[in-house]
């Protein structure tokens, strides 16, 4: 082992630390790489999650540039009333209506009221002449609709895929699409949350119970074997219905049932840790409990910790879906996978939302196992001292 | 006389992630009938895997080339329904760790009773007499009512009795023993010794004997081969290696041995710790309540005192409570008894009281590989302790631990690596750095040379007496190792189930011991 990382070690004598990744972590990652499924998976998933944070500019009902008399407007990020663009309402312009877009184009000329198709293609083939007018136009994103649109097209709803609504409509005549790509953003980023808050909790009451053990320990074994025996599930129900229902109360209350997830685990590992020499040879120069634990003990648990990671990632998404399927989970208007698979449930004549919600729940799934597996396998130290 | 083992060009590499390595390269040896060949070498050396080999039991990851001859059957490429009957059957094999080889769920009875009844098709009550009559030979006392006892209820000597029984239990023509004494006693590892040799020579059975330790061999084996890197660099009949080494490596192995005495304390050296009728006793609670019924003892009642300069050794076999005394000295457990440190009686002191002194006493551990985070560079793990306690004036911690990675013979340039990537030896030269560092006043040093090659340990011990003269660093020397012992220490405790049996100056026990127990432990280590 020494001999083969000499030559690589005097190349670099003065090594730069925290910039680049320590020797441990670069070979886990190249244990990682070469596990091209999950290799391939990060990236395929990075990629949809870095789409979808960008919803608003793929699915909206606004568009994502209007220009205006010369002037460049975003209504994505402003509020611009009709009136601003040269119409009678001081409330917020309907992009979508037929009014509105000979405005904008034209740069607000009266006559849209009354013959807005006209004007458009009149000012579109270059031949309009009237007074006060000035080419304008809208770029849109490529789904003109947004989780929460009513697409305002005839028949009953839910209605089926088209060249408008790619995937149908749901119940309520909602694009399924544009409602995929926030539902999965919502997911993740709901996930990502409560994941991370709800791991640095267990980790903290985990490490503080196996390294202090005794009294301190029996204590906080009975307490969480009380918290983990209530029925969180009335909880919510119980607090949604005096607090209302919301994205952050949600969370809260997930995260308040779901940090003991991690506890056993990484009071195990610092149980069997604090009795290792490197430990007691850390008390013996007089280091602090708490440099102890998070230095010296820590980094050794987290192998068991990223192991666990991935059934904590996939439960937590299956929480958020499941609550959302009984609906008892986020407010009807969110955009939720949950609910869409409710909706297919209800509606079995529509088989493209059941298709929908299958596939994205089963894709979302499969990438995130995937991806996990290979961060399990790459921090197995049998593979990385080998 | 026949050949039994006949083994011509051994190889065995081992592949993992695309990269090969050569454990054994082109070895050749041969065991007679009735002869007893030792493959000695250290760590490393691929003596265990050589062995292995005989019978396929190194796994998927090695390849073997070569060939191993068992009387007429080529063992190399033999079938799986082969080698079944050849291994247990006619080679058996002991193996180092007694603890771990037996399975702690079941009864001796049955443990060895399952083997007889596979090989012999014996049943009931002849598979009963034949258990009772292998532990008679093997020497463990009342076999019959061992037969329901379980591992952890044995001592590691009967267990590594038990392993032999089973390695008997069909009658074996063949008896391969890796390291069996290793883990065991001086005084355990001498009557193992005997036994294997009187089993010998009653059954008939040749032995080809693993080993780091040279004197095992000189009592055991007729002849001798000599392992380095996966070779074998010198064989021959024991008495003729031993009298005539003919390669470097060998004779270097025979010179490692500890020798030369300690420098003397100085006059009016003044006294560093004192420990007075220190008791360390674990309660035993039972029942419902919790109740203590009784106490482990421990420790019972030692005192002793160490100076500037000076070497307390505490000797004793496994048990006898010399670890649990230098975590008592160093405040890490609680104890009872007075223990004054520097002038002050620090027993009762809380944490916080602690931290200051915590630099002016180290410990160094047994162990070099758990003793050393994994997780941390050299540099992190050496400077640990200037963290806490502050480093030099005008000094940064960088430049003090190139200082004493320098002074403990470790080249600076390897600081911003892990532990995993430094041999044994090294890795306890950085243990004896983190400790030094300090600059302590006192140095409990747990084992420092138990886990350590031989030619290594004599390196480590010429550290720590350099480091003792230089700084007047007092010692508590903890070993079982008499050699070291007498080396480095001034003063020698003997310890044995808690008890101090022995103490005095080192020249005065080592010379004339007055306790039987401890002329027994000189016995077995010196003869």
């Amino acid at each position: 082992m020494a001999n083969t990382t000499e030559a690589s070690m005097q190349a670099l004598p003065a090594r730069k630390r925290r910039l680049s990744l320590s020797p441990l972590n670069q070979r886990r990652w190249t244990n990682f790489k070469r596990n091209r499924r999950a290799y391939w998976s990060l990236w395929i998933f990075l990629t949809l999650f870095v789409l979808s944070l960008f919803a608003e500019f793929l699915a909206n009902d606004k568009p994502i540039l209007v220009s205006y008399r010369g002037e460049l407007r975003m209504p994505i990020f402003n509020f611009y009333s009709e009136q601003a663009f040269g119409g009678d309402f001081p409330t917020e312009a309907e992009y979508k209506d037929i009014e509105v877009k000979c405005l904008i184009e034209t740069g607000g000329l009266e006559d849209c009221f009354f013959e807005p198709e006209d004007l458009i293609a009149a000012a579109n083939a270059g031949t309009l002449e009237a007074e006060g007018f000035e080419k304008g136009w809208l770029l849109w994103p490529p789904i003109p609709y947004s989780y929460n649109t009513i697409v305002d097209i005839p028949g009953v709803a839910p209605s089926a895929p088209d060249e408008n609504n790619w995937l149908g409509t749901d119940d309520t005549k909602r694009d399924v699409v544009a409602r995929v790509i926030h539902g999965f953003r919502l997911s993740i980023l709901f996930t990502i949350i409560v994941t991370s808050v709800a791991s640095v909790i267990g980790i903290i009451a985990g490490a503080v119970q196996g390294y202090f053990g005794g009294w301190v320990d029996l204590t906080f074994q009975r307490l969480l074997e009380i918290w983990g025996s209530t029925p969180s599930i009335y909880v919510i129900i119980i607090l949604f219905a005096i607090l209302g229902r919301s994205f952050w109360l949600l969370v809260f209350l997930t995260i308040l049932f779901g940090w003991p997830a991690l506890v056993g685990l990484v009071r195990a590992e610092f149980l069997r840790a604090r009795n290792l020499e490197y430990v007691r040879a850390a008390k013996a120069l007089g280091v602090r409990d708490r440099t102890i634990m998070f230095r010296h003990m820590l980094p050794n648990a987290m192998v068991a910790t990223v192991t666990m990671l991935p059934f904590i990632i996939t439960g937590t998404i299956a929480t958020l879906a499941s609550l959302d399927f009984l609906g008892f989970g986020l407010p009807s208007s969110a955009p939720s996978l949950g609910e869409m698979t409710l909706q297919a449930k209800q509606n079995l004549q529509a088989p493209w939302l059941g298709f929908t919600a299958f596939f994205t729940f089963a894709i979302m799934l499969s990438l995130l196992v995937f991806i996990f597996e290979g961060v399990r396998d790459a921090f197995d130290p049998r593979k990385t001292f080998s | 006389m026949t050949r039994l083992l006949d083994v011509k060009d051994l190889t065995v590499d081992f592949r993992q992630d695309g990269q090969t390595v050569h454990a054994v390269r082109g070895v050749s040896f041969h065991v007679d009938e009735g002869e007893t060949v030792a493959l000695v070498g250290e760590s490393g050396s691929g003596k265990s895997v050589s062995a292995l080999s005989t019978v396929q039991l190194l796994g998927d990851s090695a390849k073997v080339g070569g060939s191993i001859q068992y009387r007429s059957d080529q063992m190399v490429g033999a079938s799986e329904a082969k080698l079944q009957k050849v291994r247990g059957n006619d080679i058996s094999f002991i193996f180092q760790e007694p603890m771990t080889s037996l399975n702690p769920l079941h009864t001796i009875e049955k443990q060895l009773g399952e083997s007889i009844e596979l090989h012999q098709g014996l049943r009931g009550a002849k598979v009963r007499a034949r258990i009772i009559e292998l532990l008679n030979q093997v020497g463990i006392r009342d076999p019959e009512d061992r037969l329901t006892s379980y591992p952890h209820q044995l001592s590691g000597g009967q267990r590594q009795r038990v392993m032999i029984a089973m390695a008997l239990a069909n009658g074996p023509e063949l008896l391969i023993a890796d390291e069996p004494t290793t883990a065991l006693d001086v005084t355990i590892q001498a009557q193992i010794l005997d036994l294997l040799a009187d089993l010998k020579r009653d059954l008939k059975m040749s032995l080809l004997f693993i080993t780091h330790d040279l004197t095992i061999v000189r009592k055991i084996a007729d002849r001798v081969c000599v392992m380095k890197d996966g070779e074998i660099v010198e064989t021959g009949p024991t008495a003729e290696i031993f009298a005539n080494p003919q390669h470097p490596y060998t004779r270097m192995l025979l010179e490692a041995e500890s020798v030369g005495l300690p420098d003397p304390v100085r006059e009016g050296a003044p006294v560093v710790a004192e420990a007075q009728n220190l008791k360390i006793w674990f309660p035993i609670q039972a029942g419902l309540l919790r109740r203590t019924v009784g106490y482990v003892k421990a420790v019972n009642d030692a005192s002793f005192q160490i100076r500037a300069g000076e070497t307390v050794g505490v000797v004793g076999e496994s048990g006898s409570g010399k670890t649990t005394l230098a975590l008592a000295m160093m405040r890490l457990i609680s104890s009872e008894g007075r223990i004054v440190f520097l002038g002050k009686d620090i027993q009762g002191f809380r944490d916080r009281q602690m931290r200051p002194l915590r630099s002016d006493m180290q410990i160094v551990f047994q162990d070099p590989y758990g003793s050393l985070s994994p997780r941390m560079t050299v540099e992190q793990i050496i400077a640990e302790g200037l963290t806490i306690h502050g480093t030099a004036a005008g000094k940064n911690p960088r430049e003090m631990v190139a200082d004493i990675m320098r002074e403990v013979g470790l080249d600076p340039a390897l600081m911003d690596r892990y532990p995993h990537e430094f041999s044994g030896g090294q890795r306890q030269r950085i243990a004896i750095a983190r400790a030094m560092i300090l600059r302590p006043k006192l140095v409990v040093l747990d084992e420092p040379t138990s886990a350590l090659d031989m030619t290594v340990q004599v390196q480590i011990v010429d550290l720590l007496r350099d480091l003792q003269r230089r700084h007047q660093l007092a010692y508590l020397f903890i070993s079982h190792d008499l050699k070291v012992v007498r080396a480095l220490s001034h003063k020698v405790m003997v310890m044995k189930r808690g008890d101090v049996v022995e103490t005095g100056a080192a020249e005065a026990v080592f010379e004339r011991p007055e306790t039987d127990y401890t002329r027994e432990l000189m016995a077995a280590a010196f003869e």
